[in-house]
């Protein structure tokens, strides 16, 4: 994604550092979503290669290459890099790259503000991830190894990994914080003359309500670690139950961020697919309001159905019933959508290069992420699936389609306007191809092995699950494989291809088609008009 | 492409010849409790359910790729709305159809059975208090005064590959929880230390065992047998390794094993009045170290700084635990040992072991991994310190 080609043009700016020092001080949506997207994906190897150690030790029971204590600080990690390292950050760079382009604006609202919200992630990454190495080395305990629930009181229990998790919480929740506000600021106060909010592009709707969604949800998690780090250290006792404290009080603080957290990461892909949809069904958008509203209706209705982690932890009557019908109602919605996105398609003139691919991975994978999570919805059925497999098997079909499959199909559509290249659709397909045997391979056995009773985050089993483990951890090294095609797909097509033209789609539209690929340092100098 | 279809294949075979193996383990364990039965319907019903939604989706989803293919000179389409009432009914039948399997198909026997799930009261026969503990369950049955703990017995040679694979690996105890069949037993739940789950799969229930609160849920099993299940809650490094085993049996042999359980217990008393000599108190102490302390501080005394310091070599295992008047020294060995330590991974023993295997392990600490106290613990001052 250089964008080395588009310096001459903003030369006229003054000095500009080089090297080093023009990433770390750079305040261009485009530098700083480039830089977003390489973290995102370091962060993606990271925490894949972590699990990746997971599956080989669970290719077999018995304990083969490592001790329970390390085999948790991997699940652990795995958890909190994906999600906070990989998933959110890969998003933000979309939205970097993309929100001013296509509402038609310069750049961010606050460029300052974007630099800095992306230079806290690095430390806060290294923060979470330094004890890990430490141990490694034999120094210290390790890293946090609680499982990434942290659930109290284990988290006050364990060792000084638990501390640097706390912190680095607290910068990535700083961070998203920062960044959300700017992207509330920019669709705000910066969208072309003429474009409605009912006229915005869905991308810029899914991102809204994200931000929304994060400002609203991260101080809590924050205040949360906060007290587990004064259980831990200054003798309070917000979580221990002889001081009168509460265990089961974390959980709520932590499902009240997490269950939003789960659309947090869905947003920006639901407003990101309708997109690659339309432009490679030649056709507009199915139900434009209908998107909007049902993306409004899912960011409101997922902060009040959180409760449905914890049907096992205990709780009254009334609320099991609650907590169990609000969840089915989000069904409605998201079924919305669906319905949208196939109308979308339907009757269209359909062609398959490899954006459209993933896009409808994307589509099929996480409906059955999300009819699978109506199951567990029922509060009485649900303790045979919470804590096993199934469920595991449930919310990875729900967050790898949207989280990487859904962010390749943007980033694959949106590359030829980065780099002016068209992608190698050769090697595209067979990176999907590649992607959905892995992805299947790895996630339906733990299915059947959940509803056969394997609990979660063990590092050995019984020997009534292993040929399904076995299964697993194959269909796991091939979808490590599918992400190491990724990296060759993207810098070849960064190095050279085909010449991109200005609208590098045949069916796509939206502003960012209508400047050359690829963009301008600067994008929209002056805004366009939108009638 | 060929070389895809050959993996596919493959893949389908390995599928297949498992499929054919009759014992093996891909849905819920047959259900033997009202809960489990109720359980294993609903979630067979909405299985199909989901399936069927699923593929009809994918049939569409599928057919409009190939049928309006741009390839073949498929013509786009430019409707974005319901056009007419057709489309409307296109659109609404499938929302009400999901509206319908919600809150009718799938809420109303939920409804149900969450409140059979919740009337753990009602005609209850019996209780037993399941207290978690890392990592080992204690059980409890109050009205009879019947208390014992559960652990692991698969020795840690075969988890570690060096012995072959038992048939019950990982999932057998030293002292399974016998319950009679027939009987509608209540379960109080709670934890010594962090939050463990109890999780009996042919039972269908699962919950969490919750430090310094009681939690309740209920089963009334109808078919003898051994049933085994795991904790499901992520409770430090043993968290794989604490199984739950459960002898169902006729009524009359569980009356049997409560009346040996119990004059176990009335012996076990008799022996804490007796003065001990140091080789039966190292040996015994031996033993429960073993299996209560090892885990943590290793067999050889050296703990795993800093969560779990080590005992060879403390100021603690040398320094006085009982004062001249007979008082227990605060922060002492016993008193550690006895009620923990605040604020670390040490849990206070006092419930979970006897006088006479507190009074021994505490001995064998002092004179053992190098440490020469030299002093003898007696089960009658524990007692006397309780």
């Amino acid at each position: 994604m250089t964008t080395a080609a588009n310096h001459a043009d903003h030369a006229h700016h003054g000095h500009h550092p080089k090297g080093l020092a023009h990433w770390l001080t750079t305040t261009n949506h485009k530098d700083i979503g480039t830089m977003y997207l390489i973290f995102a994906f370091t962060m993606l190897l990271t925490g894949g290669a972590m699990i990746l150690g997971v599956r080989a030790e669970l290719f077999q029971p018995g304990l083969q290459l490592m001790q329970p204590e390390f085999f948790n600080q991997l699940i652990t990690l795995h958890g909190l890099v994906m999600v906070f390292g990989a998933a959110m950050p890969a998003a933000t760079g979309l939205a970097n790259w993309m929100l001013p382009m296509t509402i038609g604006a310069p750049d961010m609202a606050l460029p300052r503000l974007n630099n800095w919200s992306f230079w806290i992630l690095p430390p806060a990454a290294l923060m979470l991830v330094l004890p890990f190495f430490l141990g490694l080395a034999g120094i210290g305990p390790g890293a946090v190894d609680t499982g990434w629930t942290m659930y109290a009181p284990l988290s006050i229990q364990t060792g000084w990994g638990m501390d640097f998790a706390i912190f680095a919480v607290h910068m990535l929740g700083v961070s998203s914080i920062l960044a959300s506000i700017n992207v509330i600021v920019t669709i705000l106060n910066m969208r072309a003359p003429g474009m409605t909010l009912m006229k915005m592009p869905m991308f810029a709707h899914g991102f809204l309500m994200t931000a929304g969604l994060l400002i609203l949800i991260m101080p809590v998690l924050a205040g949360g670690v906060t007290m587990v780090l004064l259980d831990r250290h200054f003798g309070t006792h917000f979580f221990n139950a002889a001081g009168g404290g509460d265990p089961v009080l974390w959980q709520h603080i932590f499902w009240f961020m997490g269950h939003p957290e789960v659309y947090v990461l869905l947003l920006p892909i639901a407003g990101a697919i309708p997109h690659v949809l339309s432009a490679f069904s030649r056709k507009p958008m199915y139900g434009y309001r209908a998107q909007v509203y049902s993306i409004w209706s899912i960011a409101a209705l997922s902060l009040v159905v959180w409760a449905h982690h914890m049907f096992t932890s205990g709780m009254s009557v009334g609320g099991q019933l609650y907590f169990m019908y609000s969840t089915m109602l989000i069904s409605l919605p998201l079924a919305v959508l669906f319905f949208c996105w196939i109308a979308t398609v339907w009757r269209g003139s359909v062609s398959f290069e490899t954006p459209m691919l993933f896009a409808l991975g994307f589509v099929i994978l996480f409906g059955w992420g999300g009819l699978t999570g109506l199951v567990l919805a029922d509060a009485a059925a649900v303790p045979q699936y919470h804590n096993a497999y199934f469920l595991v098997a449930h919310f990875h079909y729900a967050l790898y389609p949207t989280t990487v499959m859904g962010a390749m199909a943007a980033i694959y559509y949106w590359l030829p306007k980065w780099t002016g290249h068209m992608l190698d659709e050769r090697l595209g397909k067979l990176h999907f191809w590649t992607v959905i045997v892995g992805v299947n391979l790895t996630f339906i056995p733990q299915f059947f092995v959940g509803l056969a009773g394997m609990p979660r985050r063990i590092p050995d089993y019984p020997l009534m699950f292993a040929e399904w483990n076995m299964l697993s951890s194959t269909g796991a090294l091939i979808l490590g494989i599918s992400h190491l095609m990724f990296i060759y797909i993207v810098i070849k097509c960064v190095r050279g291809g085909k010449k991109a033209e200005a609208s590098a789609w045949e069916g796509a539209t939206g502003l960012e088609w209508t400047v050359p690929s690829p963009a301008p340092y600067h994008t929209f100098e002056t805004q366009p008009v939108v009638k | 492409m060929r070389g895809l279809i050959k993996v596919g294949l493959g893949v389908m075979a390995t599928l297949g010849s498992m499929a054919a193996w009759a014992d093996y383990s891909w849905n819920f364990p047959t259900p033997v409790t009202p809960i489990a039965h109720e359980t294993l319907e609903v979630h067979n019903l909405f299985m199909i359910i989901i399936t069927v939604i699923f593929f009809a989706v994918l049939a569409i989803m599928l057919y409009s790729m190939w049928a309006h293919r741009k390839r073949d000179g498929h013509q786009a389409a430019d409707f974005v709305k319901p056009n007419s009432r057709k489309q409307w009914a296109w659109v609404m039948v499938p929302f009400a159809a999901l509206l319908f399997i919600d809150y009718v198909v799938f809420g109303i026997p939920a409804y149900h059975a969450v409140l059979m799930y919740e009337d753990t009261k009602t005609d209850a026969d019996m209780v037993v208090k399941v207290t978690g503990s890392q990592w080992l369950w204690e059980y409890e049955y109050p009205e009879e005064g019947v208390k014992f703990t559960s652990r692991l017995v698969t020795p840690r040679t075969q988890v570690m590959n060096v012995d072959p694979k038992g048939e019950h690996y990982l999932l057998e105890v030293d002292n399974p929880l016998v319950l009679p069949v027939g009987k509608k037993i209540r379960f109080i739940t709670t934890s010594n230390d962090v939050i463990h789950s109890w999780w009996v799969p042919a039972f269908g229930v699962k919950r969490d065992a919750v430090p310094g609160f009681l939690r309740e849920f209920w089963a009334t099993i109808d078919t003898p047998g051994v049933y085994r299940g795991q904790c499901a809650e992520l409770c430090g490094k043993e968290h794989a390794f604490m199984p739950v085993v459960v002898h169902a049996v006729p009524e009359a042999e569980y009356r049997e094993w409560l009346a040996s359980k119990k004059s176990g217990q009335a012996q076990l008393a008799a022996s804490t009045d007796q003065t001990w000599g140091k080789d039966d108190l190292m040996q015994t102490g031996a033993d429960v170290y073993a299996k209560s302390c090892a885990a943590c501080h290793q067999p050889d005394g050296k703990g795993l700084p800093p969560a779990f310091p080590p005992i060879a070599g403390a100021a603690v295992a040398s320094t006085a635990f009982m004062d001249a008047e007979g008082n227990m020294v605060k922060g002492g060995h016993l008193d550690t040992v006895m009620n923990g330590r605040t604020g670390s991974a040490m849990r206070a023993f006092k419930e979970e072991l006897s006088d006479v295997e507190i009074a021994a392990v505490v001995t064998y600490q002092r004179n053992a991994f190098g440490n020469a106290a030299g002093d003898l613990v007696q089960p009658l001052a524990v007692k006397s310190l309780r």
